[in-house]
């Protein structure tokens, strides 16, 4: 008997040429996990929507959802009231937005019992208490009477899994529970969901992009695409022998720590294009504070290398790479171009210079201007730094520049909101190639593209790199892309320098135990492999107050009585930098 | 010199709204009266006749509105009315884009010190009690009817300035201007072809809501006897006017109550439109 049943579910928004969800059938069975895997677009989100009835007053509705025998589409208020919370819980992707900011932790959680006539105010209470305690955050007390903000937010997503759990729920739907989380404790939160499960027997419906998370989760899948269903079956078979193009692409485009690098490490010793030498960035805060985001920071770049910078939020690796552009001062140290030490702000660099460093940013929506046409974006740089180039000339470098990126000359004449998310970032690559850069920072580039565009930007920076003999910077907190792309890696944390490694060396031999952890924690797109290692335990500690010595030591399982005392300094060869006072006592090799 | 780059595209959308042409047209068939009007008509707008007070519209004589209570030719005054009215439009939008726009962008862009010194100024000029500020002016400079015009300009740039120095702070720290820094892009260039005209749609909307507020404001002045004085005249002092005598003769209050309202409509329609032409994302 299946818990819930879905069939042939449409939503149709008025003026939308497609509809969002398209013919849609799913079951899922008392205890089962169910993944819903697809791109942004495919309607997943929308599905859960509807099983809530949180979709918008404009959504036209056909099919039926059917839980535990009610029928639950276009049911009043007060029917899926009984539902909501109590039979069915729900965990959004950002607990920041789904947690009101101006209630604490615990009357937000115990209203949920107290909202069902669950039981007494007092039990309530208790049982939000173990609740807490249950999901793993220390001093469930303390947090009871915490406000959201004052939550890291991994330890707000533990409350809202735990909102979710507290009535005791037949089904949880969690979208995207952990895309907004750092790796490290995505690899916590996963955990404490299989753990809670298993315990309580509840089923789940997890909705992801990520092909890593549904194989350590799930043991049967469907794929969705554009509204409707493209596959489905159980996870290892889906994995193993996909029938349909469309998953073997999605597939494809998962990124593998155990897939073999696009990029090929040159033998000769290459030219540096760039020296970082003991860079120090550091931002005021309130209250005369100094928050040191970037810690006497050394690194060299190469010609034609890429370098991946690699770290959670708060790492500095931003910060760094602002510092190197010249969009933020250093306090201190310097960043030199071909042995030519740089002015430290982008305004007082020579122009031949600033045209060499070029960046690409995260959010291509932001980085392009709404009021300029695709033309218009591509050609500014020309303008700026080929004044004698004549209108026709540069419209012909922009037609040019345009096709290398993979985009239409009929594209040129559009606005950035006409474009998709990918064909954007291939405007602001292509607006910073064309003055043929000879270091490109990325920023996160890739981060907010589905699969396989991002595979398909990936391939269009190597390619440009095999040809031009560019340097990249490609700052990421996605393990698997650098694996991927990288000739070497750099490990950040907390502004500093953890290790450095050739990719190889870093992914068969990591040197720090962050590092390895940090392997660890990302999740692996084949449902046979083994879970590794424990996750690492706890989150970041506070930049604006680090711990004493290794900043690291609080989290590491391998800490000893120096660690607390001494911070290590970056050691070894200039091949393989470790920052650690056990490295050379620790095996950590796979 | 390249071209402003959004114009080339505003121009092509505009010929494709009917609602902006058309008020566009009829905005400009009312200023061309308005300035050619004493050429139509025999009647000076200071001409009394007292055998013919209250006179209602007739193309005896060609009092094409009627008469005042001074027997005055109502189509005279209401041609000088149109006059004075649309020249407080233009006196309105341009201190406020010329003095607003640039002085708030100013301040949101280099921020800081400089950002805090020029909006402490905007707040003192807010400070200053409206009326009492063009009673100071009149006793100080004697009665003058460009000072009307001063009094008016001298509040309305205040608005502007903030809400563009707001948006200019949003939009400075916006990747695409780090990414046109990064390319070279002088500081003019970036103020020039980034920030503007992603502030064009604020800025229009605001000079629309500016132009009416100040044809009310001159018309309340006028009404206290600070504003134009007789025989000169507005659209707001014609419509007091017809209000005192609006029982014995309606037309007095009408028409030019009309003629305001007309004007009125049509720049909150143009407003509408050029605000949705100057947003690219807008589909004609």
């Amino acid at each position: 008997m299946s818990l819930l049943e879905i069939s042939s579910l449409c939503i149709r928004y008025p003026g939308a040429s497609a509809p969002a969800v398209d013919n849609l059938s799913l079951s899922i069975a008392t205890g089962e996990a169910l993944g819903l895997v697809g791109e942004s677009g495919s309607g997943k989100t929308q599905t859960a929507m509807a099983v809530m009835g949180l979709l918008p007053a404009n959504a036209r509705t056909s099919g039926s959802i059917r839980f535990a025998g009610t029928e639950m589409l276009g049911a009043p208020p007060t029917v899926l009231n009984e539902f909501r919370a109590c039979r069915i819980g729900m965990i959004f992707q950002d607990p920041s937005a789904a947690l009101n900011p101006y209630l604490r932790i615990g009357d937000q959680l115990r209203r949920i019992l107290l909202e069902h006539d669950l039981c007494s105010r007092r039990e309530a209470r208790e049982r939000t208490v173990q609740m807490l305690n249950k999901v793993g955050l220390p001093d469930p007390e303390r947090q009871y009477r915490a406000f959201p903000h004052q939550l890291s937010g991994g330890m707000r997503q533990r409350a809202m899994i735990g909102a979710a759990l507290l009535a005791e729920p037949d089904l949880i739907i969690a979208d995207e529970p952990t895309t907004a989380l750092d790796v490290t404790v995505q690899a916590q939160i996963l955990r404490l969901i299989r753990e809670l499960r298993r315990e309580s027997n509840t089923a789940l419906i997890l909705i992801t992009h990520d092909l890593g998370v549904i194989a350590g989760n799930c043991e049967r899948m469907q794929v969705l695409d554009g509204g409707s269903m493209v596959e489905e079956g159980a996870t290892t078979h889906v994995f193993s022998s996909p029938r349909t193009e469309r998953t073997r692409r999605l597939l494809a485009a998962a990124p593998r720590l155990d897939s073999i690098p696009m990029v090929e490490a040159s033998g000769e010793e290459p030219e540096t294009v760039l020296q970082v030498e003991n860079v120090v960035v550091s931002f005021a805060e309130r209250g005369g504070q100094r928050l040191t985001a970037v810690n006497r920071m050394n690194v060299r770049l190469s010609r034609g290398e890429t370098l991946a910078v690699v770290g959670e939020s708060g790492s500095g690796k931003t910060s760094l790479a602002r510092a190197v552009l010249g969009l933020i001062s250093p306090d201190s140290g310097t960043v030199s171009f071909l042995g030519r030490p740089l002015e430290s702000h982008v305004r007082q660099r020579p122009n031949d210079v600033r045209r060499r460093l070029q960046m690409v940013f995260q959010d291509p929506m932001t980085s392009l201007n709404p009021a300029l046409t695709i033309r218009d974006i591509v050609a500014e740089p020309l303008h700026v730094h080929e004044p004698r180039m004549t209108r026709p000339d540069i419209a012909d470098a922009v037609a040019r520049m345009l096709e290398r990126v993979g985009l239409g000359a009929e594209l040129a004449n559009r606005f950035p909101h006409e474009l998709s998310g990918g064909q954007a970032q291939r405007v602001a690559i292509a607006r910073a190639l064309i003055i043929k850069p000879s270091v490109l920072v990325c920023d996160e580039a890739v981060a907010a593209l589905d699969g396989t565009v991002r595979q398909e930007i990936l391939e269009l920076l190597t390619s440009v790199q095999e040809r031009s003999g560019l340097s990249l910077i490609f700052i990421t907190h996605d393990i698997a892309v650098v694996r991927q792309i990288s000739h070497r890696v750099m490990v950040m944390y907390l502004g500093r320098l953890f290790e450095l490694a050739d990719n190889d060396a870093l992914f068969s031999k990591p040197g720090h135990p962050y590092t390895k952890a940090l392997l660890n924690a990302v999740p692996i797109p084949d449902p046979a492999a083994v879970s590794r290692d424990e996750p690492l335990a706890g989150e970041v500690s506070s930049i604006l107050n680090p711990p004493e010595g290794c900043v690291f030591h609080p989290r590491c399982r391998h800490a000893i009585a120096s660690c607390r005392s001494s911070a290590p300094t970056p050691k070894g060869d200039r091949n393989h930098l470790v920052a650690c006072h056990r490295a050379s006592e620790l095996d950590l090799s796979y | 010199m390249r071209r402003f780059p959004a114009i080339s595209s505003v121009i092509r959308r505009l010929k494709g709204s009917r609602t902006v042409m058309t008020c566009l047209l009829l905005l400009l068939l009312i200023a061309v009266v308005g300035i050619i009007g004493p050429l139509l008509t025999p009647h000076g707008y200071a001409d009394t006749d007292f055998a013919t007070r209250f006179a209602a519209p007739t193309f005896n004589e060609l009092h094409l509105f009627g008469t005042d209570e001074l027997g005055r030719d109502q189509f005279a005054r209401t041609l000088l009315g149109v006059k004075v009215t649309l020249f407080v439009a233009v006196i309105a939008s341009v201190v406020s884009l010329g003095i607003g726009v640039l002085y708030g962008a100013t301040a949101g862009l280099f921020g800081g010190k400089i950002d805090a010194v020029m909006m402490r100024a905007v707040d003192a000029l807010y400070a200053l009690p409206f009326v009492f500020f063009v009673i100071l002016l009149m006793v100080v400079f004697d009665r003058n009817f460009l000072l009307i015009f001063v009094a008016i300009g001298a509040i309305n740039w205040l608005d502007m300035a903030r809400i563009v120095r707001g948006q200019t702070m949003s939009l400075k720290n916006r990747a695409f201007v780090e990414a046109a820094r990064l390319t070279g892009v002088s500081t003019a260039g970036i103020i020039w072809r980034h920030i503007t005209p992603n502030l064009i749609g604020v800025v229009i909307v605001y000079i629309t809501l500016t132009i009416p507020q100040a044809i009310l404001v001159e018309s309340f002045l006028s009404f206290l006897g600070l504003g134009v004085q007789e025989p000169q005249t507005s659209l707001g002092a014609l419509v007091n006017t017809g209000v005192a005598h609006m029982h014995r003769a309606p037309w007095l209050l009408i028409i030019p109550a009309g003629v305001l309202a007309l004007i009125l409509f049509c720049f909150n329609f143009l407003g509408d439109g050029l605000r949705d032409i100057a947003d690219p994302k807008y589909k004609v």
